[in-house]
């Protein structure tokens, strides 16, 4: 089973829906012995950083996942998920779970695109990854594959980490993590079928752990 | 690069597909369950859905579409039409949509935006603009006004200065429609939208004139749109979602060509 973490933040339904559809057996929960029992976690999210890491404090889930993490348990972050995963964010100035060193950025408002037009904020829709690294969970999805992404703050992990790489304005890291432990700021669960194809790599890598 | 989007729009009344043209004489052309997957399956970026009368009634009907629509297609899709509250934004995120979009509730109560955006981030907040050209005046310098129930009743409400305040209210995007160019297919309202697209900072959606792929370059590249939406001309076939995309791309627009 893969446990989706419940932490009362942003839409947690439209994961679950894509491993539904995937037939991956899942459970949206916050419960302690769920999440050490999973053969793998998502930590999904959409919202701020600062209400995201509070409720994980109030429930101690912060440590718990933590703990799980350095135990060698396999996790996906999404989007926010990915950002918590980092020491800080810029985002309400909150110190985040630390898991991997890095912070969070805010795009900046005098970005241009290609044509030399100021950035829409957020940065919302379909967009590339270059793979700086072999990554287990893109085996098997074409190199020109877009991914949805919606977000104002971009991670900045420590260079050892990023795995992929997106242009919005600027190059910014939007795949990093290591094995077992992977974080991506867009969502997979809303990337058509690459996307799912993401997913159900995760699963195979938890199946085979 | 970060591609240009094309967004189908699937006018829904009773859990039935519609398209009118300016809003009079629609008829039922199919299911939006289906039509939504077949269009996920041609590479649509995002979905449109519009519920067009949304009585309460017709509401339940709808998150019902909603949910199924979540469970089959795995692409950002938004839902209009009628949501004027904070509950009804809620139900209809709960059931599987990823955007709302608000329109005539926005004009009338403008703090919908701001509570809608606090309450599940910018990102879900899609403020729907129906702009109708008139005169230039002292109330609407732009020479665009902000109209609703489908171009029937004028608010005295400038577009430009609309766009900017729920820009500031926190909506994540704008749709902003034409109704002068709706259901004409001569083409976007490329004036309006460069209009908007240089004075917000958040994208733009560009609705309302959709005739052929060339008027979807135009909307991007002259009018400065983050996405084009587009009805009749998918729904009665003149044109594929890919046909359209394999246009935009040949003419230099970075559109999703693998999915």
């Amino acid at each position: 089973m893969i446990a989706i973490l419940d932490y009362r933040a942003g839409n947690l339904t439209s994961v679950k829906r894509a491993l539904d559809h995937l037939d991956i057996p899942n459970e949206v929960t916050s419960n302690k012995d769920l999440l050490h029992s999973s053969l793998g976690i998502i930590f999904p999210g959409v919202g701020a950083a600062g209400s995201a890491m509070r409720n994980l404090r109030d429930n101690g889930l912060d440590n718990t996942i933590k703990s799980l993490v350095m135990s060698g348990k396999p996790m996906l972050g999404i989007c926010l998920g990915c950002q918590v995963i980092l020491d800080e964010s810029l985002e309400n100035t909150t110190a985040t779970l630390g898991i991997i060193p890095g912070r969070c950025e805010k795009f900046s408002r005098n970005l241009s695109d290609e044509s030399g037009h100021p950035i829409s904020i957020p940065h919302m829709g379909w967009n590339n990854i270059w793979l700086k690294k072999e990554c287990p969970l893109f085996k098997g999805i074409p190199e020109n594959s877009e991914f949805y992404f919606v977000h104002s703050y971009y991670p900045v992990p420590d260079p050892a980490y990023i795995i992929g790489v997106t242009h919005y304005g600027l190059d910014f890291c939007s795949v990093f993590g290591r094995a077992g432990l992977w974080a991506m700021q867009f969502h997979p669960e809303k990337s058509g079928e690459p996307g799912l194809k993401i997913l159900s790599n995760f699963y195979s890598y938890c199946l085979e752990k | 690069m970060l591609s240009k989007r094309i967004i189908p729009c699937l006018d829904v009344r009773d859990g039935l597909l519609t398209k009118g043209i300016k809003f009079e004489g629609n008829v039922n052309i199919g299911d939006p369950v289906e039509t939504a997957r077949l269009y996920y399956e041609e590479g649509a970026d995002e979905i449109v859905f519009y519920d067009i009368t949304a009585s309460a009634e017709e509401r339940k009907i709808m998150l019902k579409v909603v949910e199924k629509v979540a469970s089959t297609i795995f692409i950002p899709f938004s839902v209009g039409g009628g949501i004027s509250t904070l509950e009804d934004m809620r139900s209809t995120l709960l059931a599987g949509a990823e955007k709302i979009s608000v329109n005539s509730a926005a004009v009338k109560n403008p703090g919908i935006i701001s509570q809608g955006a606090e309450a599940f981030g910018s990102q879900c907040v899609v403020v729907g603009m129906d702009v109708l050209k008139v005169e230039k005046s002292r109330s609407v310098p732009s020479g665009y006004e902000i109209v609703i129930h489908g171009g029937r009743k004028h608010m005295g409400i400038d577009a430009l200065w609309w766009a900017r305040e729920v820009e500031r209210l926190g909506a994540g995007e704008i749709c902003l429609n034409s109704i002068d160019a709706d259901g004409t297919k001569n083409g976007y309202e490329l004036e309006l939208t460069r209009l908007i697209t240089d004075n917000v900072r958040i994208p733009v959606i560009a609705s309302g004139g959709a005739g052929n792929p060339e008027h979807m370059v135009d909307a991007v590249t002259r009018g400065g749109a983050s996405a084009a939406l587009i009805a009749s001309i998918v729904h009665y076939g003149e044109y594929t979602i890919p046909e359209i995309k394999q246009y935009m791309h040949n003419n230099g627009v970075k559109v999703r060509m693998d999915w």
